[in-house]
């Protein structure tokens, strides 16, 4: 029952807060660029008016470009079950592992590909091109990052790794441990589609990835999918801030732990987004082509970390 | 009478698939006919290894079967040949002698020949054809060499009699038996670089035939690896292992990126059998590796993963192979940039390649997924074992099967968007018709296969790992949890697809539910694509296949060493007119040009200093006969 209960808070947080964090990315940036920007709650703002708008929808497509956003939206709600957010282990956690959230997202990646080519509009087949080729050259690294965590805690459940590394702090100076982390933050980058693997904000077709791929999605359609996306963020950030600095994150369910469990959770996520609206804000895109030598460097980091582990025991 | 024929296939499949599965789950029994055949004479056993891989050939012949009752209607000369080639994979698995086993090998590639010869008229089929049986049977000449070593050494043919000698044979013998028979069967699964005839055979054979080459016949390659590496000579020191996973893994990242460049649907197909091959040998090796390491629980699971691989590869890759058949049949092209909007026409043919391309993509709640899923559980736990370069071998297996996995995603978005999705990209695309009954019933119970292995894997695992406990060593066959939840290694790692299945189509259901009463989604209209404001949207204007693999092939130039070929031609007057523009960009392979051709070159150059002695005198050659008979008998 406990277990149920958590799942469906986490399920309630990732979907009611995951706008929030795209929302004070936005207002971070904007006042970091010396803007004033919009109010962190615009994006709830934006989904409203989108779902209460009509969807223009290209009569080329077929019914995978319909299925799609609830696809997507399905699979980001999914891994919410399984990612430790407030607890270590929420209610769906022995559903799976680590690898199991990183294929519910590949999931959604090709779901969008594919509707990206329904279309049948340039735009779309160029976004779904880049976006599968940045997915698959990031997947090595993640792997290798993951192995580096599952080494140090000598398990692979998410909840294990929590529990584990929880007991030794001193990992957070560690290089090695750092390494992975690092490797997985711009996996994270690119996963996501931050800059400088891809921008956000761009509406400049030749060098749009994933704006390209959603470019003929309207109304509430466009809605799911840029919630979808928002939680994707919310769950890549949660992961980054959980697994690699398990602090605060309880295992009991009861009030008092939930509840600093939240605030450990919220205090984290409002550093990473700091660092991720520094790092966009300081960085200018790179061109397409350049993009698989930053992946390279990220799983050379990894490899480094999975490497001092076996030389260092 | 051909219809006929294929109810009858699909009943013997349905047979041996029950067959096996009772071998697999332990119902063991021998047949011996000394009076058919010399040599210990015609002997078959039954035990869990061979029993689950006849269950393999027969279940995967039910679907093949019937979709030929659609598919193949009429074509009585193929049927004795599909009928054979069946007979023969099925009494693969049970042989239990050297000549048992080589008349059933050699008779299923010389009837899989046949069928991959069966458009005599088409130059690609006799060519393909030609390459395959020179390929299958150097491969035949490496296994013929080491049983005969193995049988020379041991004085006997029986596979038992192996089994109890190899113990006490000498570290190199056992060595060089592994190399040679593990080439033999390398060279049927189609590992790189002995993989040149599969992207030729497979494409060229009937769909239905392909469906089973693919799915089951390279399997017997991992199954006589299998038999003779875990089997016959009882394991080997761990270099066998890690020869396995790191040939395992250079084939599925090679097998995967020549898939993406390769815009032939059957021969993109191909290509990822190749791939999933591979996947399945890491498992494999990490498996031998784990077993040469005194780890046997560990062992157990990394063949287990390999052996579902096996299951789910020829589940999803008999579909896709089905799916591209009925694209075949209703096109009349192979070629995808000639396709396109195929969903609207074709939609159950659409709907099943679209199983199989979640499936062999590895996404949950699908079969592929599971598998993956377990190999890299098996490739992650070798942090029990405390060797620093096996580690990094191991870490290599991960980084290779993880970026096999991406660019997998990669290239069936490419295989499935392309093909179905879109406006169609010629009038046959345009006029295609969906596949008949037949078809559509091959193409579901696959499907449903790969549902099933997907959602069941507390029903599976426990019987491969009850099959691969023997070949590990394994005194106790590890448990994997319970029938919800999978768990390895105790709180190592836990999965419960089912949990997953439910907990994706809640998901969905919820906001959809939400939503729909909110009202959202009422009002949907219809307009064409946005396109920066031009009139008519053509096909012309759509992405192709080579412009979907450019990116890849810009990242990997250094394996695809693509050729630029612009050909411009203007008009006379002026030229700023241009007439014509020809742009060509193909790869080149690695290995055609660096191993294959210089070997081919040598083997010409050598038969040309060979023609001296060939002069047309039969006095001369009787000459010869004489000399060699001479020889001989002072050697002797």
């Amino acid at each position: 029952m406990e277990g149920v209960l958590v799942g469906l808070l986490q399920v309630v947080l990732a979907a009611a807060g995951a706008p929030l964090v795209t929302g004070l990315l936005r207002t971070l940036k904007a006042r970091l660029a010396g803007r004033r920007g919009p109010s962190p709650l615009q994006p709830y703002a934006d989904l409203r008016k989108l779902l209460a708008k009509d969807a223009v929808v290209s009569t080329t497509t077929s019914w995978i470009f319909r299925a799609t956003p609830w696809v997507l939206v399905a699979s980001m709600l999914a891994a919410a079950l399984v990612v430790p957010l407030v607890v270590s282990r929420p209610g769906l956690a022995f559903a799976g592992n680590i690898i199991l959230v990183m294929y519910l997202f590949m999931l959604g990646t090709f779901f969008l590909a594919l509707a990206g080519l329904d279309a049948g509009s340039a735009f779309g087949g160029m976004g779904s091109s880049r976006e599968v080729a940045v997915a698959a050259l990031a997947e090595p690294t993640v792997i290798l990052a993951v192995f580096a965590l599952a080494l140090r805690a000598g398990t692979i459940n998410l909840g294990g790794i929590v529990e584990h590394l929880r007991t030794q702090p001193h990992l957070a100076v560690n290089p090695g441990h750092l390494l992975a982390f690092a490797a997985f933050f711009i996996v994270m980058i690119a996963e996501t589609g931050r800059l400088p693997v891809d921008n956000p904000a761009t509406h400049l077709e030749l060098t749009m990835i994933h704006e390209a791929m959603v470019l003929e999605y309207s109304g509430h359609y466009l809605a799911l999918v840029e919630w979808a996306g928002s939680m994707k963020l919310l769950l890549f950030l949660a992961l980054l801030a959980n697994l690699f600095f398990p602090m605060g994150v309880p295992d009991r369910v009861a009030l008092l732990p939930l509840l600093l469990g939240l605030l450990a959770l919220a205090s984290k996520l409002l550093v990473l987004v700091g660092a991720l609206a520094l790092i966009e804000t300081s960085v200018a895109k790179l061109r397409l082509f350049r993009v698989p030598e930053l992946l390279a460097g990220s799983f050379a980091l990894a490899v480094l970390s999975v490497t001092s582990v076996f030389l260092l025991r | 009478m051909a219809a006929v024929g294929y109810l009858l296939a699909a009943a013997l499949g349905l047979g041996g698939a029950a067959l096996g599965v009772a071998g697999a789950l332990g119902h063991a029994w021998t047949v011996r006919l000394p009076a058919l055949l010399p040599l210990g004479g015609l002997e078959l056993t039954m035990d869990p290894l061979g029993g689950l891989f006849l269950a393999l050939v027969g279940a995967a012949a039910v679907p093949a079967s019937i979709y030929a009752l659609g598919y193949a209607r009429g074509d009585a000369r193929g049927l004795l040949a599909y009928v054979l080639f069946l007979a023969a994979m099925g009494v693969v698995p049970l042989a239990a002698n050297a000549l048992t086993f080589l008349l059933a090998w050699e008779l299923m590639s010389l009837a899989s020949y046949a069928l991959v010869l069966h458009d005599r008229r088409a130059h690609e089929s006799v060519s393909a054809a030609w390459v395959y049986a020179v390929m299958t049977h150097a491969g035949l000449a490496c296994l013929l060499a080491g049983m005969l070593l193995l049988g020379a050494w041991t004085g006997s043919f029986a596979f038992a009699d192996w089994r109890a000698a190899a113990p006490g044979l000498a570290p190199a013998a056992r060595n060089a038996a592994f190399l040679l028979l593990g080439l033999g069967f390398a060279a049927k699964a189609g590992i790189i670089p002995l993989h040149v005839w599969l992207p030729l055979a497979h494409p060229a054979a009937p769909s239905h035939v392909s469906a089973l080459m693919s799915g089951v016949m390279i399997k017997l390659g991992v199954y006589g690896l299998l038999r003779a590496g875990l089997d016959w000579l009882g394991g080997g020191p761990p270099w066998w292992g890690v020869v396995v996973m790191l040939a395992g893994a250079v084939s599925a990242v090679v097998g995967v990126l020549y898939a993406l460049v390769d815009h032939d649907l059957k021969r993109l197909l191909a290509f990822h059998s190749i791939e999933n091959v591979g996947i399945i040998l890491i498992g494999i090796g990490a498996g031998l590796v784990f077993r040469a390491a005194g780890l046997p629980d560990l062992a157990v699971l990394g063949l287990a993963a390999g052996l579902y691989h096996t299951l789910n590869h020829a589940a999803f890759k008999a579909l896709l192979f089905l799916g591209a058949g009925a694209v075949l049949h209703a096109t009349g092209t192979r070629n995808m940039e000639e396709m396109g909007g195929l969903v609207k026409r074709m939609p159950w043919t659409a709907a099943g390649f679209l199983v199989g391309s979640a499936a062999i993509a590895a996404l949950p709640p699908l079969n592929g997924f599971v598998s993956e899923w377990l190999t890299f559980q098996a490739l992650l736990q070798n942090l029990r074992l405390v060797h620093a370069g096996l580690n990094l071998v191991f870490a290599v297996g991960l980084a290779g099967l993880a970026l096999t996995a991406g660019l997998a995603l990669a290239c069936f978005v490419k295989a499935f968007g392309i093909t179905f999705l879109a406006l169609p990209r010629s009038v046959a695309a345009a006029e295609a018709h969906e596949a008949d009954g037949p078809m559509r019933a091959g193409m579901g119970l696959l499907a449903l296969a790969c549902a099933a292995l997907g959602l069941g894997p507390s029903v599976v695992l426990p019987v491969l790992g009850r099959v691969a406990a023997p070949l590990a060593r394994a005194s106790v066959v590890p448990t994997f949890g319970d029938w919800l939840t999978l768990r390895i290694s105790g709180d190592f790692a836990s999965l419960s697809m089912p949990a997953v299945a439910a907990a994706l189509a809640a998901a969905a259901a919820l906001p959809l539910a939400v939503l729909t009463l909110a009202g959202a989604g009422r009002r949907r209209r219809g307009y064409e694509t946005w396109g920066c404001g031009r009139l008519v949207q053509t096909a012309r204007m759509e992405y192709t296949a080579t412009a979907f693999a450019n990116p890849f092939k810009r990242v990997f130039d250094f394996f695809y060493r693509p050729v630029k070929q612009l050909d411009i031609e203007v008009h006379p007057e002026s030229r700023l007119f241009v007439e014509r523009i020809a742009y060509e960009n193909p790869t080149r392979s690695i290995f055609d040009d660096w191993l294959y051709r210089p070997v081919l070159d040598a083997i010409h150059r050598g038969a040309r200093r060979m023609r001296a002695i060939q002069s047309g005198s039969a006095n001369l050659y009787l000459m010869y006969i004489l000399a060699a008979l001479l020889v001989l008998l002072v050697l002797a």
